[in-house]
């Protein structure tokens, strides 16, 4: 009985910790608006921002320029997943592959995905192409980086158990290689869908006809700044979605160890 | 000893000769084991104490097929052991099963061949000799200490190794567990016939376990001495006699000034 209602009291106190730092920096938001220190102009109050969120909610502006964009971040992070984690694999588990192409890999990693976008637009053109490039570019590089970084962290001991039991290759690398590396991979995953999702909207800041960031853009020249805090918050909230259904995704495949939850 | 493989060879089981092995530091070598000779029959349990550093944990895992570099002969049945093979099994100190698969999936990592009914007997068989049936479908942080170097003791023996290597394997245990575990080993190599050597540090678990005790010396790691212990098992680790192999054990490490032994009785 006690416990029970205890747990009830701490689960109210986690949700209120959990939620308590965003409502007192929109409570002071508003009240600073109402009181006129915060032109509305420079910064529109949460409640005007909430009743263009709202409008453009029901006649479903917000939903068709949303859709576009996870298209286009489906697109791009899709094919720098599979490339990421097939090169990456293959460099993790060869050291002539890693000789070979680690140079070029460091060279091109610190470019970020925006100076691309000039070339982007001569190869590519102005269509869907040059921007699912640039959040392929974005996406790219984490995954790969850290699908190798977890092939070379294979615990040594382990190795050592599989060559005296004269493992296959297969097996080792199904078995001891990648499950060990899963965490790292997914890591690298979780990273690089968010850098996806940051180039998306870099990408139709420059070029485009629609999406979320198209949106901002669009409302900045007419200056809506209603609208280009709605496109803001949009993008807040669809990365921290995502950022959740994958590490949801991640606790339901590693089943074998506890998690550390902090101090 | 046993009559059952007598019809096989005169081989011994395990031949080392002239076996030295050195390590470079900072190219310099420093060697680790010097002029090492044994010899292991079938079926026999030997023990190897050595204070730390002496070079027992790099002979059994020359032994294994580990460590290929070495100068001297490594035989087993007459064969020279040029690296790792199934006629070995291998427990560590540490349990080192994989974290992601299950008991049950960690035995059978040790087999060759894939999903069969003659694999599902031969672990079942296996978990059963460690006293483990009821975990197949547990995760190695489900287990406690004892029972996870269990585990590893089926792993090591599912491929029905001739020669079964332990390097300290009781040595992260707590005390209770520990001589638990040595009662555990007894019974296995009784109903396994598996020729065994155990690395330790503990001088009591040698004697309790081992039909020879060998004793290595330090930098470079030398045999010292080869003590046959000729009790029955069960061992009383009280007995007079064990007491006094202790004894002798114990001279070979600590000076006659300082025999912790004679506080012990």
């Amino acid at each position: 009985m006690t416990s029970g209602s205890n747990r009830h009291l701490q689960t109210s106190l986690y949700v209120v910790q959990y939620f308590a730092l965003l409502l007192i920096l929109v409570v002071a938001w508003q009240a600073l608006s109402d009181l006129g220190y915060i032109q509305p102009i420079i910064l529109p109050p949460p409640s005007r921002v909430l009743a263009t969120l709202w409008g453009m909610t029901t006649s479903g502006l917000l939903a068709r320029h949303i859709g576009i964009s996870v298209i286009r971040v489906l697109e791009g992070f899709g094919i720098a997943a599979l490339l990421g984690l097939a090169l990456g694999i293959g460099i993790g588990l060869s050291r002539t592959l890693d000789r070979m192409t680690g140079l070029l890999i460091q060279l091109i990693k610190p470019i970020p995905p925006i100076a691309w976008i000039p070339v982007a637009i001569l190869w590519f053109g102005i269509g869907e192409q040059s921007k699912v490039y640039i959040i392929f570019l974005g996406a790219f590089f984490p995954v790969i980086i850290n699908t190798i970084d977890g092939i070379r962290q294979t615990d040594h001991k382990l190795v050592e158990v599989a060559r005296i039991l004269e493992v296959s290759k297969s097996r080792f690398i199904w078995q001891v290689v990648l499950p060990g590396a899963f965490p790292t991979i997914m890591t690298g995953l979780r990273v690089g869908l968010m850098v996806a999702w940051m180039c998306v909207v870099a990408a139709e800041l420059i070029a485009a006809g629609s999406g979320v960031g198209y949106l901002i853009m669009d409302a900045r020249q007419l200056s809506q700044s209603d609208v280009v805090v709605v496109g803001m918050i949009t993008i807040g909230v669809i990365g921290k979605l995502m950022d959740s259904l994958i590490s949801l995704l991640e606790k339901r495949v590693i089943t074998w160890k506890s998690v550390f939850s902090g101090v | 000893m046993s009559t059952k493989h007598n019809e096989r060879k005169t081989e011994p089981r395990l031949g080392i000769e002239g076996l030295s092995k050195n390590y470079l530091v900072r190219s310099e070598a420093i060697p680790a084991l010097d002029g090492i000779d044994l010899t292991i029959e079938d079926g026999e349990f030997v023990a190897i104490v050595g204070s730390s550093g002496c070079g027992k944990s790099t002979l059994l895992r020359i032994i294994a097929g580990l460590e290929t570099d070495y100068a001297g002969r490594v035989s087993l049945a007459g064969k020279s052991i040029t690296g790792p093979g199934l006629d070995r099994g291998m427990v560590f100190q540490e349990h080192r099963l994989l974290p992601w698969l299950t008991v049950e999936q960690n035995v059978r990592f040790g087999l060759k061949t894939g999903y069969s009914g003659e694999v599902r007997k031969l672990v079942d068989e296996h978990l059963d000799l460690v006293g483990l049936s009821g975990f197949a479908n547990a995760y190695p942080y489900q287990l406690s200490g004892g029972m996870a170097q269990r585990v590893a003791i089926a792993r090591a023996l599912v491929n029905q190794p001739e020669l079964l290597l332990m390097d300290e394997p009781f040595g992260a245990l707590d005390a209770l567990t520990r001589i638990q575990m040595q009662q555990e080993v007894l019974r296995i190599r009784k109903a396994e016939k598996t020729t065994m050597i155990l690395v330790t540090h503990d001088i009591d678990e040698a004697i309790f376990l081992g039909d020879r005790v060998v004793v290595m010396s330090s930098r470079p790691g030398r045999i010292k001495r080869v003590i046959k212990v000729d009790l029955p098992h069960p061992r009383d680790r009280g007995s007079y006699e064990f007491v006094k192999i202790r004894q002798e054990i114990y001279r070979e490490f600590f000076k006659e000034a300082e025999l912790p032994f004679s506080y012990a009785i």
